[in-house]
């Protein structure tokens, strides 16, 4: 983050965005339940913006949907992302945002666990610690920069 | 009068008449005798026996005398024959005997008058006379010649045979003297008062010749040799002659003649000269097979039936291998004949199609086969199913050659042997309705697909369910899923081809639905083509001119099988577009009126209804036939204004009735929606009907039937809202005016719903109705402050206070956006109260007008800020799902609101969406998580 004007990772591969969710019958059926799942958590957080490009984290593949985990009895859900980069020090904002969205997103219920795909990160423990430490967390929110760049992940692009 | 003045009174006449009867001139003695004969037919009561037997004496004796006085010796006879009570025994026969031996030829009418007469009282004591007798009378008619003495002999004769007097061996002189009148050739002259006819003659003198048994081996050999005469009514009378005869006769009567008998018989029919004669020829081979069945043959006698059938079947074989088939059909008929005689007789004829099958190239003679059927239904299907895999060869061979000819024959066998209930196996009906969906697809001869499609409705009648598993589900992928070939570089001829195959496979369709169960899978396919015909891209076919008939046969096979249910309003559209489409609907709608009108069934041809049908009366009848007004309501109600409604004044008066008067719903609805179909397109001017009687119903709390009256009301309403026409607002008045009524509120109310909306089927600019553009703004600006007063005006509290919401929110959500936008404002309060309005519709609808507001939120909607976020608040955790999901849908609009305004409430709104993450549905959620972030956005740095 200390050289923006220089990008770390300059030409990123993009990926293909998945289509939107198709709706079925059983959906707009009043009686039926619909339990919370991987896609419906993946939905959630593929459309944020990534700090450095005008890219979602589904276009950089950052987050797929193979990488999600929920479970919706249990009230759990686990994401691994993937940095581009293995010295991405994007990396703990990216988690950040995913687990602010999350937050924001989910019922209380849920204990959510945002962590780097294992092997693809240098400082992997360092940024899991970080991300899986409440107390930094709700400390990092406070930092108004700090939460500006995050509003900005997860404010809808276009508008 | 004592006995003995009678006595008295007769001895005087005696000796009165002693001098005329004793006189020598003859004509004297003649009315000596005819005085005596006179005073006895009055008083011949009074006599004692002795007295009788003097005077039979007497007569007898004058019998000889001349013949002058034998009238009046005749007449004294009848009389003293008259009261038979006191005749002696004896006389009789000493009577009949004087009159055989002493009268001559001149006076036989009363002659034979005696002879009629005296059978029937002393049978016993003429039995005596017996061979006598018969030589008497045989002798006596020898040679005559007068029609009326001849009736009378006739008569004689038949009873000389019928009660059985011994004719001796005078038998063959019976015959001889009675046959050789055989065939009668009389015609009487004009002017005869006697009245005796041809008919009579021959009818009393064949009665005598088929009396017997006995005259059978003269009556045989006659008939044959009449037979081969030139003469038509010889012919003819033989032939009836000979059907009456053998049904007296027995086996060994016939057994020497047969041969004969057949050579004529066959003769008359294979080189026949007239239809009658062939078919008196027929009925005689029938009475003869019949016969040859009927009798009980002896351990020793030789089975006369089966040579018989030997001798008939032998002739019909051979002509059936002439290569030029000339007399296939002729000798179909003798068998067709034989076989009705007797079920033995049948399975010899049956034995023809095994014969067929073994040697033949059947395929040739196969077109003339069907003229062996129907041969007659045998009662017992066992004796048919010898022959049965003979037939179904010959028959599946047939239906798979490409022969058209062979195919339609092969088509009514099949239909011919499905009929016989029982003969063919699952497996047989099953592979027939095979063949029949493969020559259905891709046979195009007309003439095919006619009998293809006739015997599909003649076999779905009795085997429904082959058609439903195999037959419907092609009829159904064909229409359905293949649709026409679109492409431009494909020729003309093809897709007339693909046309004529989709009529082929609809008439059949329309053809299968006889049965119910048939027509509940065959309902779904038609009214899906239907529909796709709507659409447009079918037009060519649904314009075929006799569609809308075929629409409406097939509708009133609904109707008689109970499934009208499936032709709901909605599929009533479907009609509507086909009676659009049809070229002929000035002729359609005329006929379907005079249906309904006068009950004029004659054009729906083979249609099972009653004469005389009445489709506009109310009847409580399980089949509500009323409720096809639906159809008449299709049908005129789409004319273009160009064409005049036949008989409208009379129309419109019977379905106010029906409609005011009808219990079924879908009856009256139809019908207030035809009456108001026609409304709208009166010229201007003409009275609208609906009188103000009915009106007064509406008021009348107690009515039975407000709902009905209710329901013609709002059609007609909207009918006339639709042409502007000036008696439009006393007719919404009176709506506006039930939305506080106990019973009738509720459906005010959602009654608005109807009259903004377009219906599909009725008053729509389809259907040609009378329609003016912004008809909706201008009832919503001229009526909106209506509810808003009636609203204000309800006391809180009162039930039916909501209904001024639902009202609202019915004409407000039908109203284009920019309308609403400009409009709502001053509503505005009126909306918020609707949304705690428990109804679930009216909350949606409320939802559903206020969003497209809130993005542009007028000044006076923000000062109202606490209200509406409290009220939307609590509408997130409705039950309804759509009701949340608008709620929440607001809530997020909410978000855009100028952020000083909406901060207050971010608190309290994050915690209240914090609840609809975790709704059931996933819908919810999804627009909970986007409401939510924006709020959490708000005011954030970063964010907005």
């Amino acid at each position: 983050m200390s050289s923006v004007s220089q990008l770390e990772n300059a030409n990123p591969v993009i990926f293909q965005r998945s289509v939107e969710r198709l709706l079925t019958a059983s959906d707009e059926d009043e009686e039926i339940h619909d339990p919370i799942d991987n896609r419906e958590i993946f939905d959630l957080i593929r459309s944020i913006n990534d700090p450095e490009h005008p890219l979602s984290l589904e276009e950089l593949n950052v987050v797929e949907q193979v990488r999600v985990q929920v479970d919706d009895v249990g009230s759990t859900v686990g994401v691994e992302f993937t940095p581009t980069i293995p010295h991405c020090s994007m990396a703990t904002l990216i988690g950040l945002s995913i687990k602010v969205k999350l937050l924001r997103s989910l019922p209380q219920r849920f204990k959510i666990d945002v962590h780097i795909t294992p092997g693809t990160h240098a400082s992997e423990e360092a940024v899991n610690k970080q991300l899986a430490d409440k107390e930094r967390v709700a400390a990092a929110l406070e930092n108004s920069s700090l939460l500006e760049v995050v509003n900005q992940c997860l404010s809808p692009r276009g508008l | 009068r004592s006995a003995a003045a009678v006595n008295c009174l007769y001895f005087g006449i005696f000796s009165l008449c002693r001098p005329c009867l004793t006189n020598s001139q003859a004509h004297t003695r003649a009315r000596g005798v005819q005085l005596l004969s006179e005073v006895l037919l009055e008083c011949y009561e009074e006599l004692t026996e002795r007295e009788v037997e003097v005077l039979i004496a007497f007569y007898e004796n004058r019998l000889k005398d001349h013949y002058v006085i034998i009238p009046a010796v005749l007449q004294g006879l009848k009389a003293l024959v008259s009261d038979c009570t006191v005749l002696p025994p004896g006389s009789a026969v000493s009577m009949l005997r004087s009159l055989f031996q002493d009268v001559h030829v001149q006076v036989r009418p009363t002659r034979y008058y005696l002879v009629i007469c005296l059978p029937f009282f002393f049978l016993t004591e003429l039995k005596g006379l017996g061979a006598d007798f018969v030589f008497g009378f045989v002798q006596s008619m020898d040679g005559e010649r007068d029609p009326r003495n001849l009736l009378l002999a006739f008569q004689i004769a038949k009873n000389l045979i019928r009660r059985g007097y011994n004719q001796g061996k005078f038998t063959e002189e019976l015959f001889e003297v009675t046959s050789c009148y055989f065939p009668i050739d009389f015609s009487p002259p004009p002017n005869d008062p006697h009245g005796i006819t041809k008919e009579e003659l021959i009818q009393t003198l064949r009665d005598v010749l088929t009396g017997t048994p006995k005259f059978a081996e003269y009556l045989l050999p006659l008939l044959i040799e009449k037979l081969d005469s030139d003469v038509q009514s010889s012919k003819l009378d033989s032939l009836q002659t000979l059907a009456s005869c053998v049904s007296e006769y027995e086996h060994k009567d016939l057994a020497e003649f047969l041969e004969g008998l057949w050579t004529s018989l066959r003769r008359e029919v294979f080189q026949t000269s007239s239809e009658k004669i062939e078919s008196a020829a027929l009925a005689a081979l029938t009475a003869l097979t019949s016969c040859l069945s009927r009798s009980v043959l002896n351990s020793d006698s030789e089975d006369s039936l089966s040579a018989f059938m030997d001798l008939v079947l032998k002739d019909c074989k051979h002509h059936l291998c002439e290569p030029d088939l000339k007399l296939v059909w002729p000798s179909a008929k003798l068998l067709q004949a034989a076989c009705s005689a007797s079920n033995r007789a049948t399975t010899h004829v049956y034995s023809i199609f095994v014969f067929i099958h073994d040697n033949f190239n059947y395929l040739e003679f196969f077109p003339t086969m069907s003229y062996f059927f129907p041969l007659v239904v045998p009662e017992d299907v066992n004796m048919f199913s010898d022959f049965r895999e003979a037939l179904c060869t010959i028959a599946f061979s047939a239906i798979s050659e490409s022969n058209s000819n062979l195919q339609i024959t092969a088509a009514s066998v099949l239909t011919s042997l499905a009929q016989q209930k029982g003969l063919l196996s699952e497996a047989d009906i099953q592979r027939a309705v095979d063949h029949l969906c493969r020559l259905l697809l891709i046979e195009d001869d007309d003439r095919v697909s006619l009998a293809v499609v006739e015997c599909a409705g003649t076999l779905a009648e009795l085997h429904p369910d082959a058609f439903i598993t195999t037959l419907i589900p092609k009829l159904k992928d064909l229409l359905l899923f293949h649709s026409e070939p679109m492409d431009q570089d494909r020729e003309a001829s093809e897709q007339n081809t693909h046309h004529a195959l989709r009529q082929r496979c609809l008439s059949a369709l329309a053809a299968v639905s006889t049965q119910p169960c048939v027509v509940k899978e065959s309902t779904p396919v038609i009214l899906q083509v239907l529909s796709s015909a709507h659409k447009g891209n079918q037009r060519v076919y649904v314009q075929n001119k006799g569609c809308s008939l075929w629409i409406m046969r097939f509708c009133f096979c609904f109707v008689q099988t109970r499934v009208l249910f499936l032709l709901s309003q909605s599929s009533c559209g479907f009609l509507l577009c086909v009676f659009n489409a049809d070229r002929l609907a000035a002729q359609t709608a005329d006929r379907l009126v005079s249906l309904f009108l006068d009950g004029d069934v004659s054009f729906l041809p083979d249609n099972s209804l009653p004469a005389n049908i009445c489709l506009l009366k109310v009847c409580v009848c399980v089949r509500v036939q009323s409720q096809l007004v639906c159809l008449l309501m299709a049908c005129v109600c789409s004319l273009p204004k160009t064409l005049e409604v036949p008989q409208c004044d009379r129309l419109l008066l019977e379905l106010e009735g029906l409609s005011c008067t009808s219990l079924h719903p879908l009856s009256y609805t139809s019908a207030a929606k035809c009456f108001a179909g026609l409304v709208n397109k009166r010229a201007q001017g003409e009275r609208v009907l609906v009188s103000t009687v009915e009106l007064y119903e509406l008021d009348c709390s107690s009515s039975s039937v407000r709902t009905q009256t209710f329901t013609l009301l709002i059609w007609v309403s909207k009918a006339l809202l639709l042409r502007y026409h000036p008696l439009t607002s006393a007719f919404t008045d009176k709506i506006f005016s039930l939305l506080d009524d106990a019973e009738l509120g509720p459906m005010a109310a959602d009654s608005f719903s109807l009259l903004m909306s377009d219906s599909a089927d009725v008053l729509s600019r389809g259907c040609h109705a009378d329609v003016r553009i912004m008809y909706r703004q201008r009832f919503f600006s001229e009526n909106s402050h209506k509810l808003v007063q009636g609203f204000n005006a309800a006391p809180q509290g009162r039930p039916d206070k909501p209904n001024y919401l639902k009202a609202l929110s019915n004409i407000v959500s039908k109203l284009p956006q920019q309308v609403q936008v400009t409009e709502l404002p001053a509503l505005l309060s009126l909306l918020l109260e609707a949304l705690t309005c428990p109804d679930g519709g009216v909350q949606l609808s409320t939802l559903s007008c206020l969003q497209p507001v809130l993005i542009n939120p007028p000044q006076t909607l923000i000062q109202q800020l606490e209200a509406l976020v409290s009220r939307l608040l609590v509408l997130i955790s409705s039950a309804q799902m759509n009701v949340r999901v608008a709620s929440l849908r607001c809530i997020h609009t909410l978000s855009y609101f100028p952020v000083h305004e909406v901060l207050p409430f971010r608190a309290r709104v994050l915690r209240a969406l914090a609840k609809p993450l975790d709704d059931k549905k996933r819908l919810v959620r999804s627009e909970a998580v986007i409401a939510r972030g924006e709020w959490f956005l708000l005011g954030s740095p970063g964010g907005r």
